[in-house]
C-alpha cells in the first residue's frame, strides 16, 4: 500500500528516509497525514461498521487544511459560552466557504445546541 | 467484652475502607436507581423524538449529542423490542458472532444497555468481555512518572516499560510546564526499549495538542467526557468541542481516547439521582456520538467510591463491557489504587486479567508507587513479579514479559545517553554522568540528584513555544550514533502518515505491524477459537527469570565425601536385647548428605543414637534398601530390634518412632515436616524412642510449627524423594551399618538456597 500513499505535502511514504531527513530536504510538514489518507481511514472504518469514528475521521480529513493555530481557535469557540450562536453560525459559514462541509456542519450543529440550551455567550 | 478475633478483623486492610449503604437521591448507587429512567425510544422521520422518558425539546446536550450521533435509527425499532435478557443472553452466547451484538446495541439507548447489564452476573459479564473486546491480542499500558520529573529517570524507566512489554506508556507533569521534556524523554526512551510503542504526556488540552503537533506524543487519552450538561460545562466543554478535539487529533495522525469512568458525576455533585452505571451508559454513549475509536474507562480515578457501595466492583465490569458493546477499544482502569487489601485487589483484577481487554490497566505503574504522579498506582513496579506470576500460572497473556537484569541495565543506559544527546542538540540542560549513572540503576526518584528546575522549565518552555519538533530529535540521535532509535522514531512519524492505528483499539508490534480491530479482530467464539497464549510468547511468559531446572538439583544434594562414613557391614541380624534400632533410608548419608532442612546426615544420626544412649539404652543402625517410604522403614527397622522399637530416617529427614507390632501406616510418633526438626529434637526423638523400649512413659515430642515450610520446600522434597526413591532395591535385605569416625561432616546448608 506504502506507494500510494503520500503526505499531507505530497510526497510518497518512500522519501521518508533518515538519509532524506540528513540531507535537510525533510521537514515537519512532510510528516503529516493527507486528507485523502483520512478519508481513506473513514472509508475503512465505515465497512467495518463504525459509522462514528469515520464521520470523525472525514472530519479529521477536512482539518488537515486548517492550521494548527486555527485549530485551538475553532476549538475554543466551541467551548461553552465562549461565541454567540450568530459568531458559531458565522464560522460555520467560513468553513463551508473553504470548501469544509462537514465541519461546517458540526459547527452549526453545535451552535443550535448550544442557543437551545442557554450556553452561547450572550449578544453585546 | 471484646472479641479477639473481631478486634484482628478491625485492624486488617480490608478495613481502613470505607463501606456505606446505597443512597440513590446523591447518586450513590451503582447498578441501578429508582430514578433511572426506563428504557424507550421514539423515532419520527428518521429522528430521535424521545428517549428514556425524555423529549426531544428536553434533552440536555448530552442526550441531544446521542440522540444526533450514537443511536442507530434503523436498529433501535428492533433493539427496543428486544426483550433486555435476550440481548444478555446474546452477548454471552458464542454461537451469536460478535458482529451480531454489535449490531443490536447499536439500537439501544443508555436505559436500554443498562437493562441488559443488570441481567448478567459478573462470570457472564467476562464472558462478554473475552468476546467483545475489539482487539484479538490482549495489550497493557504502563505509567511513567517521577516526582522530580528528573528527565533521566523519567528515559530509563520509559525504556524499561518498553521493554517489558506495554504497548503505551503515559506520562504526565506535576508542573504543567515540564510537559515537553517529560514528553521528550518518554519518547525517546520508550524508542529506545522497544521499537513501536505508544506515548503521551497528560496535560491540559492546549499543551497536549501542541505535543502531538510537534511529533513528540502518538496519543491522548486526555479527553474526559461526563455523563450530564452540567458536569460538561463545568469542565468547560460540550459533547462538540470534545468531539472537535478527536477530529483535531485525528487530522495530525494521533490516536485519541476518551476518559469517563463509574462514580465520577456523583464526586463532581452532578449525578442528578440516577445510578452510576446509567451515567457512564449516557457517557460512553456520547464517547462513540463524538467518533472516539476508544474508552479509558473502569472508574478510573473515582475507584473507591463505587467500592464503597454493594455491586461496586461489578460496575466497574459492566462499564467496560458497555464501552466494547459499542464496539470501543477499552482501556480498562486497574490504574489508580484500588484497595489496601492485596486480596481485594488481585480478586478486581481478575475480572478484567481473565477475559483479556486491549489494556488490562490504563496504567500499570512502571515506576515506584510514591514516584506515580498519577495519583495512586494501583500496581507498581515491586509487583511485577506477582504479575508475572499470575500470567504463568493461569496461562494468560497480561500484556507484560519478564525481563532479565542484565538486559533491563542496558535498556536504561542506552535511553539516557540517547536523550543526553537529544538535550544536548536542544539546548535543555544537559545530563551529567553521575545522572546517567544514576539513573540506570535507580529504584525511584530518590536515587537522583536534583537538577536545576528553573532551568529545565525554561527549556521546556522554549521547547514548547518555538519551532522544534520531532525532526529535529530525530536528527539529533541520528547525528549522535542512535541511529536505531533515530530509525523507530520517524517511522512512527510514516505511521502517523498511514493513519492505520486511527483505527480502534491499535498498537504496534516491534515490527510497527498494527494491531487494530481492523487488523487482528477479535474472533473469540469458545473454546479453540480466539486468542490463545501460545508459542514463543507463551515460552517468554513462563520463562520467569528465577525459574530453576530441577535435573540440576539432585547432583548438589551430595557434597561428596571423599570417604564413606556409613559403612555396610553385612545383613542385618535380629537382635534380642534391649536397643533401638535406627533405620535409615537408602540414600541416607550416601547420595543425600543432608536433610531438608539442611542438617548434615552426620549430625543427625549422632543426635539420635546421643539421645538413645541417654536413657541407657544401646543404638544399632541399619540400612533399609527396599522402600524409600518412611512408615515402611520404620517398621522394617522395628522388626530387627530386641526391644521391638526403632526409628525410621529418610534422607530429607522426615522420622518415625515405630514398634514392631503396629501396622506399617501406624506409629507411634511421627515428624512429617523434616524443615521444622533440629538437632535437639532428633535428640528428643532418640530418647523418647528410649523410653518406649524401656517401657516407660514418654511425652509426646512438640515440633516448632511452620505452614509455609511445605509452601517453600514442596519442590526439594518432591526432588529428594525421588532421588532416594531411585536408590530403593526392593530384593535387597537391610544392612548392619557402622559408622566411620574419622569423616569430618560437610558444613549445613540451608535448604531453601539450594537450586537457587
Amino acid at each position: 500500500m506504502s506507494d500510494a500513499i503520500r503526505t499531507a505535502s505530497g510526497r510518497a511514504l518512500s522519501e521518508l528516509t533518515l538519509d532524506a531527513l540528513r540531507s535537510g530536504t525533510l521537514d515537519r510538514g512532510d510528516l503529516r497525514i493527507s486528507r485523502e489518507q483520512l478519508e481513506a481511514q473513514a472509508a475503512a472504518a465505515d465497512a467495518a461498521g463504525l459509522r462514528q469514528l469515520a464521520e470523525n475521521l472525514r472530519r479529521a480529513a477536512e482539518l488537515t487544511a486548517v492550521a494548527n493555530d486555527r485549530v485551538f481557535a475553532i476549538y475554543d469557540r466551541l467551548r461553552p459560552g465562549r461565541a454567540t450562536h450568530g459568531e458559531l453560525m458565522a464560522l460555520a459559514k467560513t468553513l463551508a466557504d473553504e470548501q469544509l462541509p462537514r465541519l461546517a456542519a458540526f459547527v452549526r450543529e453545535a451552535a443550535d445546541a448550544y442557543q437551545a440550551r442557554g450556553i452561547v455567550k450572550a449578544p453585546r | 467484652m471484646r472479641s479477639k478475633r473481631f478486634e484482628r478483623l478491625e485492624a486488617r486492610p480490608i478495613n481502613k475502607e470505607t463501606f456505606i449503604t446505597p443512597w440513590p437521591e446523591v447518586g450513590l448507587a451503582t447498578m441501578q436507581s429508582p430514578y433511572d429512567p426506563a428504557p424507550d425510544i421514539e423515532i419520527r422521520d428518521g429522528a430521535i423524538v424521545r428517549m428514556d422518558g425524555v423529549a426531544a425539546a428536553d434533552f440536555d446536550l448530552v442526550e441531544r449529542f446521542i440522540a444526533l450521533h450514537a443511536i442507530d435509527t434503523r436498529v433501535a425499532p428492533r433493539a427496543m423490542a428486544t426483550p433486555a435478557v435476550e440481548i444478555a443472553r446474546m452477548i454471552v452466547d458464542i454461537n451469536v458472532p460478535r458482529g451480531a451484538v454489535l449490531e443490536i446495541v447499536s439500537g439501544c439507548t443508555p436505559a436500554k444497555l443498562v437493562a441488559v447489564i443488570n441481567e448478567m452476573n459478573v462470570l457472564e459479564m467476562m464472558m462478554g468481555l473475552a468476546k467483545m473486546r475489539a482487539r484479538r491480542t490482549p495489550a497493557n499500558q504502563a505509567h511513567v512518572t517521577n516526582r522530580k520529573e528528573n528527565p533521566a529517570l523519567l528515559a530509563a524507566d520509559a525504556a524499561e516499560a518498553a521493554l517489558r512489554g506495554f504497548a503505551e506508556v503515559e506520562t504526565t507533569a506535576a508542573v504543567a510546564r515540564y510537559a515537553p521534556l517529560n514528553a521528550l524523554a518518554l519518547l525517546v526512551g520508550s524508542q529506545t526499549g522497544r521499537p513501536g510503542v505508544l506515548t503521551q504526556c497528560a496535560v491540559e488540552e492546549a499543551t497536549n495538542l501542541k505535543l502531538g503537533f510537534k511529533g513528540l506524543t502518538s496519543y491522548s487519552e486526555t479527553l474526559s467526557v461526563y455523563a450530564t450538561e452540567r458536569a460538561f460545562v463545568d469542565g468547560d466543554d460540550t459533547p462538540w468541542s470534545k468531539s472537535f478535539l478527536a477530529a483535531a487529533y485525528a487530522s495530525r495522525g494521533i490516536k485519541t481516547r476518551f476518559t469517563s469512568g463509574a462514580g465520577a458525576p456523583a464526586l463532581m455533585g452532578h449525578a442528578q439521582q440516577r445510578s452510576m452505571l446509567y451515567l457512564e451508559a449516557r457517557s460512553l454513549l456520547a464517547t462513540r456520538a463524538a467518533g472516539s475509536q476508544g474508552s479509558q474507562n473502569g472508574s478510573i480515578s473515582c475507584i473507591a467510591l463505587p467500592e464503597s457501595l454493594p455491586d461496586g466492583v461489578r460496575v466497574v465490569l459492566a462499564e467496560n463491557l458497555i464501552a466494547m458493546l459499542l464496539g470501543m477499544e477499552v482501556a480498562a482502569g486497574n490504574d489508580a489504587l484500588s484497595s489496601h487489601s492485596d486480596i481485594r485487589k488481585a480478586a478486581k483484577l481478575m475480572l478484567q486479567f481473565i477475559p483479556g481487554t486491549d489494556f488490562i490497566t490504563s496504567g500499570y505503574g512502571a515506576i515506584a508507587r510514591p514516584d506515580n504522579m498519577f495519583g495512586g498506582g494501583n500496581f507498581d513496579v515491586t509487583e511485577l513479579d506477582d504479575w508475572h506470576v499470575l500470567q504463568r500460572d493461569l496461562r494468560i497473556d497480561g500484556g507484560i514479559v519478564p525481563v532479565d537484569e542484565a538486559r533491563v541495565l542496558a535498556v536504561r543506559e542506552r535511553a539516557v545517553r540517547a536523550l543526553q544527546a537529544v538535550f544536548a542538540a536542544l539546548g535543555v540542560p544537559p545530563i551529567d554522568g553521575d545522572e546517567i549513572d544514576a539513573a540506570v540503576g535507580a529504584f525511584d526518584s530518590d536515587d537522583m540528584a536534583d537538577r536545576d528546575r528553573v532551568a529545565d522549565i525554561t527549556a521546556a518552555q522554549r521547547l514548547l513555544d518555538g519551532e522544534t519538533t520531532v525532526v529535529d530529535v530525530i536528527a539529533a540521535l541520528d547525528r549522535a550514533g542512535f541511529r536505531d532509535v533515530a530509525a523507530s522514531i520517524l517511522e512512527m512519524q510514516r505511521q502517523r502518515v498511514i493513519g492505520d492505528y486511527l483505527q480502534p483499539a491499535a498498537i504496534f508490534d516491534a515490527d510497527f505491524h498494527v494491531l487494530s480491530a481492523l487488523t487482528d479482530a477479535n474472533d473469540y467464539r469458545g473454546p479453540g477459537t480466539g486468542y490463545r497464549l501460545d508459542g514463543a510468547r507463551w515460552k517468554a511468559i513462563q520463562d520467569l527469570p528465577r525459574a530453576w531446572d530441577p535435573r540440576q538439583y539432585g547432583a548438589r544434594l551430595a557434597r561428596g565425601a571423599a570417604t564413606p562414613w556409613l559403612i555396610e557391614t553385612g545383613p542385618a541380624r535380629t537382635g534380642t536385647r534391649p536397643e533401638v534400632v535406627v533405620a535409615v533410608g537408602p540414600s541416607f548419608g550416601a547420595s543425600i548428605e543432608h536433610t531438608l532442612g539442611g542438617l548434615a546426615h552426620e549430625d543427625v544420626l549422632a543426635a539420635l543414637v546421643a539421645g538413645i544412649e541417654g536413657e541407657g539404652l544401646p543404638a544399632r543402625i541399619v540400612r533399609i534398601h527396599h522402600t524409600s517410604d518412611c512408615a515402611f522403614i520404620g517398621h522394617a527397622g522395628a522388626q530387627l530390634a530386641g526391644s521391638g522399637i526403632a526409628i525410621g530416617v529418610q534422607a530429607k529427614g522426615t522420622t518415625v518412632i515405630h514398634r514392631h507390632d503396629l501396622l506399617p501406616l501406624d506409629n507411634l510418633e511421627l515428624f512429617a515436616q523434616a524443615p521444622n526438626i533440629d538437632l535437639a529434637t532428633y535428640r528428643d526423638i532418640g530418647r523418647n524412642a528410649a523410653l518406649h523400649a524401656l517401657h516407660k512413659p514418654a511425652a509426646p515430642i512438640p515440633v516448632r510449627s511452620d505452614n509455609t515450610v511445605r509452601l517453600r520446600l514442596i519442590v526439594q522434597t518432591t526432588l529428594m524423594h525421588l532421588k532416594e526413591t531411585e536408590c530403593v532395591e526392593r530384593d535387597r535385605a537391610p544392612a548392619e551399618l557402622h559408622v566411620a569416625t574419622t569423616h569430618a561432616a560437610a558444613p549445613p546448608v540451608a535448604d531453601s538456597a539450594v537450586g537457587a
